[in-house]
């Protein structure tokens, strides 16, 4: 094992199935030769793989989306990156209209193997349009899946399967994980969707956590533990495809949820977990469901404001303490 | 030019007449499902574009898109089985009348968000590229279309990089019910290509030969590498926007105008005049053509709906 940063873990992936498949190629505004990468995810990689493969583009998110669904439907495996997760609103016809409908409508004619690479969250004082968490929409969009990896060693295994797999794939990354630490295997792995991870086990309490939250429910667990509360944490990794078995075993043994998103609490992520468990495991649980979301504000600016409205520690410390 | 290949193209362009009276006919009966946006009088567009094309060479398509998809060589009995919603349709029920596609012969799909097939095309030339094959990839959308941010995004992307894409705007006039004079101050559509630095051509969009020859040098451009040419296609659609839209917003004079030059009796009468065909070889074609329409019918007729528990499955590979 080695430790590397998730930016780092992103790149690796991307040299490595550039290596593996020709077809594999990347555009993005600000990608190549000069900046590198608004986050540096593709650092070096247009001297490495040249300017046919790694392409910077003009500023037309739809453009940059629409292009790579009519590569990916003509045999190649386009790996696009919108600069900040916010800007996908400028490419939603393609990627919601276009990319996840065309197998279906078409009956099935042709494949989507595109991956769209888009940093969300917040945390970092860019305001309302740098700091979104838009994951949600593309679950409510049948024909997308959605990868949210929340470590180096997920985000590396993810975005090898995303880019291996044929249906578009919104691939979330977070501004503030790019320079967190995690230890990935030397050898070549990949994740399977659909398959979260128990990123640590309890009894008492299920917190269920996406991204950057997932650091947070730790660190809440963390600090639980010194009040005997022994929390477990759920990962999904995956939104869609979405490990329903885990979260709900998961909450049969604790008897307890607490959902931890940082996109806007209503019909959010946060939403559709707490029905799945109502749905299904409503008998098992000893308390009301708790959601720690953004409290349906656009993210303002000012740090203080900021850090008011996006959950943290203590915010998910205060929901555990009133369900147990 | 070459006679067979002119007898070719008048013979598509009567099939996608009578394909298209057929389908209006069908509509009149009730069986097809939902809407339809007819190509009728606009047929010389997809056939001199589609005639310079290889069987490996992408077209994308519109709701308005029966034409360009016989006219590439789609299957009669599929599309219209499609139109009907049945399973034997190109899609299985799927897509209907918006939503042809037939891959193995370059149909890349029939796309109902207006302009959103550009960046789409564009694509696919980046992928024609990124290959290194000398196939092109070609994009029909209407006047309408020119006005969506797609058509910006899409060529100046294709244009930047050089991509074989023909770029192939069908001016009817009429965006639904909006006339072009209402919501653009150029008067051509292809003026819009110097913003982009490629050529841009305006063509008499009903007379096929004309279309054939102005996409003929784009297509060589495209396959030589040279990038992407606009070629705009001056036409105009015989019956309304959609279903049993009546048109009253088109002037009565405006409309016989147009119908005095419809594009199939132009080229009959061209042809006739020059005696390169004659009378009774017309006729045979055409009872072959109405034969091969009327089999699509029934073959759609016959076929069944496809089963209500099929709409769960395709969603993803």
């Amino acid at each position: 094992m080695r430790e590397i940063t998730y930016r780092d873990a992103l790149r690796e992936a991307l040299i490595e199935e550039m290596q593996r498949d020709k077809t594999v190629f990347l555009l993005g505004e600000d990608i190549g030769l000069y900046w590198e990468g608004a986050f540096k995810v593709t650092k070096e990689l247009a001297k490495r793989f040249g300017v046919e493969r790694v392409r910077d583009t003009p500023i037309s998110e739809s453009a940059i989306v629409g292009a790579a669904v009519g590569a990916a439907i003509t045999g190649m495996r386009p790996v696009a990156e919108i600069m900040f997760g916010d800007l996908v609103t400028l490419a939603m016809d393609q990627i919601v209209n276009q990319a996840a409908k065309i197998h279906y409508m078409f009956g099935g004619q042709a494949n989507v193997p595109l991956v769209i690479r888009t940093p969300f969250g917040g945390g970092v004082n860019i305001a309302a349009h740098h700091s979104q968490s838009l994951e949600a929409w593309f679950m409510h969009t049948p024909g997308l899946y959605v990868a949210t990896p929340s470590t180096p060693y997920d985000a590396k295994g993810l975005l090898k399967t995303a880019i291996r797999n044929d249906n578009p794939v919104v691939f979330c990354e977070h501004k503030l994980l790019y320079p967190i630490k995690g230890l990935i295997p030397e050898e070549e792995f990949t994740i399977p969707f659909g398959s979260a991870d128990i990123k640590r086990e309890g009894a008492d309490v299920t917190i269920v956590a996406t991204m950057f939250m997932v650091h947070e429910a730790l660190k809440a667990a963390e600090t639980l533990e010194k009040d005997n509360l022994s929390v477990e944490v759920v990962d999904p990794r995956t939104l869609i495809p979405l490990d329903k078995e885990a979260i709900v075993s998961s909450v049969k043994k604790t008897g307890h949820l607490i959902v931890v998103t940082e996109d806007c609490k209503t019909a959010g992520v946060g939403a559709e977990i707490a029905a799945i468990v109502a749905e299904e495991a409503i008998d098992y649980l000893d308390a009301p469901i708790r959601r720690v979301a953004e409290p349906d504000t656009p993210i303002p600016f000012s740090p203080t404001l900021e850090k008011f409205v996006i959950p943290n520690e203590e915010s998910i410390i205060k929901a555990v303490k009133e369900i147990v | 030019m070459d006679t067979e290949k002119v007898a070719e193209m008048y013979r598509k362009m009567l099939e996608i007449r009578l394909f298209e009276e057929k389908v209006f006919e069908l509509y009149g009966q009730n069986l097809v499902p939902g809407t339809i946006h007819l190509y009728a009088g606009e047929e010389a567009v997809a056939v001199g574009v589609c005639s310079n094309l290889r069987k490996d060479d992408y077209i994308v398509s519109t709701h308005r898109g029966h034409g360009h998809c016989i006219a590439k060589g789609a299957n009669l009995d599929k599309t219209m089985a499609e139109i009907l919603g049945r399973r034997t349709g190109y899609c299985g029920g799927k897509g209907g009348s918006m939503h042809i596609a037939d891959f193995s012969i370059g149909v890349l799909g029939a796309t109902a968000v207006v302009g959103a097939g550009i960046p789409i095309a564009t694509g696919a030339g980046l992928s024609i590229k990124l290959r290194g094959t000398d196939q092109v990839a070609v994009c029909f959308f209407g006047d309408g279309a020119s006005n969506q941010g797609t058509f910006h995004e899409g060529i100046n992307l294709a244009a930047i990089w050089k991509l074989p894409v023909i770029f192939v705007c069908e001016n009817n006039l009429y965006a639904m019910g909006t006339r072009q004079t209402q919501v653009m101050l150029t008067k051509n559509v292809a003026e819009r290509a110097c913003a982009y630095g490629i050529p841009g051509v305006t063509i008499d969009g009903n007379d096929v030969l004309a279309v054939f020859q102005a996409t003929k040098e784009a297509v060589l451009r495209a396959r030589r590498g040279e990038g992407p040419t606009l070629v705009e296609c001056k036409t105009y659609r015989h019956k309304g926007h959609s279903r049993f839209d009546p048109a009253t917003y088109r002037p009565k004079e405006e409309v016989e105008e147009w119908l005095s030059k419809d594009p199939i009796t132009r080229l009959k009468r061209q042809l006739l005049q020059e005696g390169t065909i004659s009378n009774a070889v017309l006729a045979e074609m055409e009872k072959e053509v109405t034969e091969s329409v009327e089999a699509a019918a029934q073959f759609a007729k016959k076929s069944s709906f496809p089963l209500p528990g099929t709409a769960l499955e395709g969603v993803y590979v």
